[in-house]
């Protein structure tokens, strides 16, 4: 395929099981059987050069995990990983290479810092690992770039994080992961942990820095407001995989997937139209038992017979796709 | 105003020395350390006589009550011992080397414990399985009988002339060994803490190696507990040697710590020279009371829930 | 507002002693609530909504302390009475919902124990009818087949269903005001509607007073009657829920409302309305108006003099734009 149109980041199949079970010496001692959690199932899309791809979905849906399994923060159970063409685990000895292609920025501004670095130290990190630097003035010179592109001072840099704002600390973990020049930007909820005035300086920072640098960006949050604003395409994940995939207008104009409709009518409404809503009942189910058939149907109001035992693959529909019977079937 | 002095006002104005400012227990157990210490370490220069130089031993001297009592000399302040030792040198003497093994031994453990919890905590799997299997059964058997085998393993396995000049470094050794577990499963803890947090998770998507980033990034923030228990741990290490001395395998006569004085004052005990095991008993706890008051505060200055 | 207020806080004022200097955490916040209505308190952590919240349950931490001001429930001063009198006061007329529904309840005993304990303490009836008002709590809340799960334990039941049963225990002495702190912050998206409309529904049905505090203004504007929208402890606007969301007049209300990304208008890479810079820190308030420094329309009055909440039409503001009658 020609280069240029080869999308950055290819999921085929990805997966990834966590052993729940009971330690060892109580398997044997109470008969428990091991137990595995499927936190991401048979995952597949595609992430384009300098889009913004999102994942959208409750908590324990495995839209963080599969953040997690793009970087190598976790190992895939089955499938593969693509980037820029070459698979991520086949390439032992070019994998470091590759990930310096690829950064992550988490959610937890208080967290994501280590607390006894001073802010050059921590956004240095990346070039000192990399040996990008020729000398301490180069990586000063770059510490300073980083730091002002971010919209913090150069001199910040001599300070330590428990001396900025939430909204500034999301500034540092930017620069440190802009630090070794990445194609390939994976964002776990960089905004969840921070007020909404914040969040807007945020976001108008990381759609600028996409513009300025040709950034391509997969976006983790569970809010789909913020989702439809920076996205171009969107992925709704329910219990472990992807149940609609659609361009953010498309999906904003025709949610397809009853559980997309779903999380669109939960959006509170803050124009105060007065529409009515109806709040869909129940929660989502235990991961470690999902219902046979489509995970959703025991929530969903369109499930008959074919949704509660055969589970619905992804298929095209206009402008994206979708895994649900009733919309493959036109009832929907 | 020059860097240096703004920085030693930080430190003044830092919570630490804040809370340290506003404890009396604090001030008393670190002015009584510090005298101990003091003692300790200028010893061969305030010492009013040097016990262990036998040219300067007068047999005649010996079992010279304190200087208050009736027969006492004012040359001899606490008096002397069976073989006209002063005790107030020996005692000075003696806190120097109980002081030294002490800590050496804190060190041993502390540097031990830390790295097999770094390594258990972060790494996990088998290992970590493995060492806290191996901490559980330490723990099963008293802190002083590993010491006391460790110590017959070494009188058995080297001879009796290299064993009194190693004497103390086995005794180290042996103390050492013995208190590894509480650094270990408290560092352990916090690694386990710290590993889940996104820093660490960050340094790996950079790809930095694990040993680096247990040495560089967890390391600096599991030490805050390391301190509180090594602190401590100096007051028990001090006991453990002195009951090793006291049971006679410790150090040699030759050189005797806090713990040897009170066993060659017991033999006198009932003969009415109460001097000879008395002061060195009083040193040994008045020493072993500061160090755990100054830990005592520090765990509590520490404690962001107690603050 | 028609009926007499049924809780009223006046020129509020929570400190915290610290060794390095005293922080106004509240400063001088005055509104009321009538009954039946729902009060959202907005803004953004560490505004001080929360610590208001604790103010009027008496449940703030230590150091923390009113300094000054007075609280209101029905007429009487509940402010600085003593810790057994506000004990009574707190279950039986005030009940309080928190964010995180598995600390409110207690792990060792049934949702139908804790229930009914509580009913007995504040209220003169046996235990079988205790019981009964358990269930029908329980029903009321919209926990399904609420004679089954009664007497199971706070772990059985799911975070949506948990935090329905911390609304029930709120509700069992049948308070006259319902202070909820965050109570669906640490829910789902699809929960979040549920709760919210269950909330709003019980403060019409039985005519209860609600404080909803909540960072998120989607929340507010599906719930609340009126708004209060506070900034570093001070109230800076108070309004119908529609004036202030729709037509804000603080500056702080436009940037907030602004910097909400909006759902209707989906325009790619939209730069949203950004607020520069943060919230001050407490022990760093600058003289005058609080939000002066990040203020656009600030002039020389902002930063010399500090407004009190004027009434502009439905709405107190608290800026100076609006000193000389509504723009």
């Amino acid at each position: 395929m020609d280069p240029a149109s080869r999308p950055l980041v290819r999921l085929i199949g990805a997966s990834r099981d966590f052993d729940v079970s009971r330690p060892w010496l109580n398997r044997v001692l109470e008969g428990a059987p091991r137990r595995l959690l499927r936190a991401v199932d048979d995952v597949s899309f595609d992430v384009r050069r300098g889009e913004t791809l999102a994942l959208v979905g409750e908590s324990g849906c495995g839209k963080s995990t599969v953040a997690r399994l793009i970087v190598g923060l976790y190992a895939l159970s089955r499938g593969r990983i693509e980037f820029d063409g070459l698979d991520l685990a086949a390439l032992e000895t070019d994998a470091a290479a590759l990930r310096r292609r690829m950064q992550m920025i988490f959610q937890d501004p208080y967290a994501s810092l280590n607390p006894r670095w001073r802010v050059r130290d921590i956004v240095a990190e990346p070039i000192r690992v990399l040996r990008l630097a020729d000398n301490d003035a180069a990586e000063g010179a770059r510490v300073a770039e980083l730091l002002r592109q971010v919209g913090l001072a150069a001199e910040d840099g001599e300070k330590y994080p428990h001396e900025f704002s939430g909204g500034q600390r999301q500034r540092i973990s930017i620069a440190r992961a802009l630090c070794g020049n990445p194609e390939f930007l994976v964002c776990d909820e960089p905004t969840s942990a921070l007020d909404v005035s914040v969040q807007a300086q945020i976001l108008n920072l990381m759609a600028e820095l996409q513009e300025r640098l040709g950034l391509t960006y997969l976006f983790i949050s569970h809010n789909l407001a913020v989702v439809l604003h920076i996205a171009d395409r969107v992925g709704v994940m329910y219990l472990g995989r992807v149940v609609e995939l659609a361009e953010a207008a498309q999906l904003f104009a025709t949610p397809r997937h009853p559980y997309t409709r779903m999380l669109m009518d939960a959006i509170p409404d803050l124009e105060m139209s007065g529409k009515p809503r109806t709040p869909v009942a129940g929660e989502v189910p235990n991961p470690l038992a999902p219902p046979a058939g489509c995970a959703f149907h025991p929530r969903c109001p369109h499930a008959n017979a074919r949704c509660r035992t055969e589970r619905p693959q992804l298929r095209p529909v206009a402008g994206g796709a979708a895994a649900c019977h009733a919309v493959e079937e036109g009832r929907l | 105003m020059t860097a240096g002095a703004g920085r030693l006002r930080r430190a003044w104005n830092h919570d630490l020395a804040w809370s340290f400012r506003h404890s009396p227990v604090a001030l008393l157990a670190a002015v009584l350390t510090l005298v101990c210490v003091g003692g300790a370490l200028l010893a061969p220069w305030i010492a009013p006589h040097n016990p262990f130089d036998s040219a300067t031993l007068n047999l005649s001297d010996g079992f010279t009550p304190p200087a208050w009592s009736g027969s006492g000399t004012a040359k001899y302040l606490l008096g002397t011992d069976d073989q006209g030792r002063d005790m107030l040198s020996t005692i000075l003497y003696g806190a120097r080397i109980s002081l030294g093994v002490g800590l050496a031994a804190v060190l041993f453990s502390a540097v031990l414990g830390v790295s097999l919890g770094l390594l258990s905590g972060y790494l996990g799997g088998h290992l970590d399985a493995f060492i806290m299997r191996v901490a559980d059964i330490q723990l099963s058997f008293p802190a002083i009988l590993i010491a006391l085998l460790i110590d017959g393993v070494a009188r058995v396995a080297l001879p009796p002339e290299l064993h009194d000049q190693l004497a103390v470094y086995v005794l180290v050794l042996a103390i050492g060994v013995s208190g590894w577990v509480q650094y270990a499963r408290t560092v352990r803890g916090s690694t386990l803490v710290e590993k889940g947090k996104e820093y660490v998770q960050a340094a790996r998507v950079i790809g930095r190696h694990p040993l680096a980033i247990m040495l560089r990034h967890v390391l600096p923030n599991v030490t805050g507990p390391v301190l509180v228990i090594a602190t401590i741990h100096v007051a028990t290490a001090i006991i453990t040697e002195a009951t090793l001395s006291f049971l006679g395998v410790g150090v040699p006569p030759t050189q005797p710590s806090l713990g040897t004085l009170v066993r060659i004052g017991n033999n006198f005990l009932l003969s009415g020279e109460w001097w000879i095991a008395l002061f060195p008993g009083l040193a040994l706890v008045v020493l072993v009371l500061a160090v755990n008051l100054l830990g005592d505060w520090l765990r509590d200055a520490l404690n962001p829930k107690l603050r | 507002m028609s009926a007499a207020p049924l809780l009223e806080v006046k020129d509020l004022r929570v400190e915290f002693p610290t060794r390095r200097g005293t922080l106004v955490a509240v400063d001088g916040i005055s509104f009321s609530i009538a009954p039946g209505e729902v009060l959202g308190v907005v803004g953004e952590s560490g505004a001080g909504k929360s610590l208001t919240g604790m103010a009027i349950i008496g449940l703030l931490e230590p150091p923390g302390r009113i300094a000054a001001g007075e609280i209101r429930l029905e007429g009487e001063r509940i402010d600085h009475l003593p810790a057994d009198r506000m004990r009574r006061i707190r279950g039986r007329r005030i009940g309080a919902i928190f964010q995180d529904p598995l600390t409110s309840l207690n792990p060792l005993y049934t949702v139908g124990e804790q229930l009914v304990e509580t009913i007995l303490t504040h209220l003169e009836v046996g235990h079988d009818e205790a019981r009964r008002r358990a269930l029908r709590l329980l029903a009321e809340v919209g926990i399904p087949a609420p004679e089954a799960r009664i007497d199971q334990y706070p772990h059985q039941f799911s975070g949506g269903m948990r935090q329905r049963v911390v609304i029930a225990l709120a509700l069992c002495a049948e308070p006259r005001l319902i202070v909820a702190d965050e109570p669906t912050t640490a829910l789902d998206v699809s929960i979040q509607a549920q709760i919210i409309t269950l909330l709003k529904h019980l403060a019409r049905e039985h005519g209860t007073a609600v404080m909803l505090i909540t960072h998120d203004m989607g929340v507010i504007a599906e719930t609340a009657d009126r708004v209060a929208v506070m900034y570093a402890g001070r109230l800076a606007e108070l309004g119908p829920v529609r004036e202030v969301l729709q037509r804000p007049r603080h500056p702080y209300t436009v940037g907030l409302m602004g910097s909400i990304p909006k759902l209707g208008a989906v325009k790619r890479h939209a730069r949203l309305v950004q607020i520069d810079g943060a919230m001050p820190r407490l022990n760093a308030i600058p003289a005058g108006c609080a939000f002066n420094p990040r203020c656009p329309q600030r002039f020389a009055r902002c930063t010399a003099e500090r407004p009190e909440p004027l009434q502009v039409g439905d709405t107190r503001t608290a800026c100076w734009l609006y000193a000389d009658g509504p723009r």
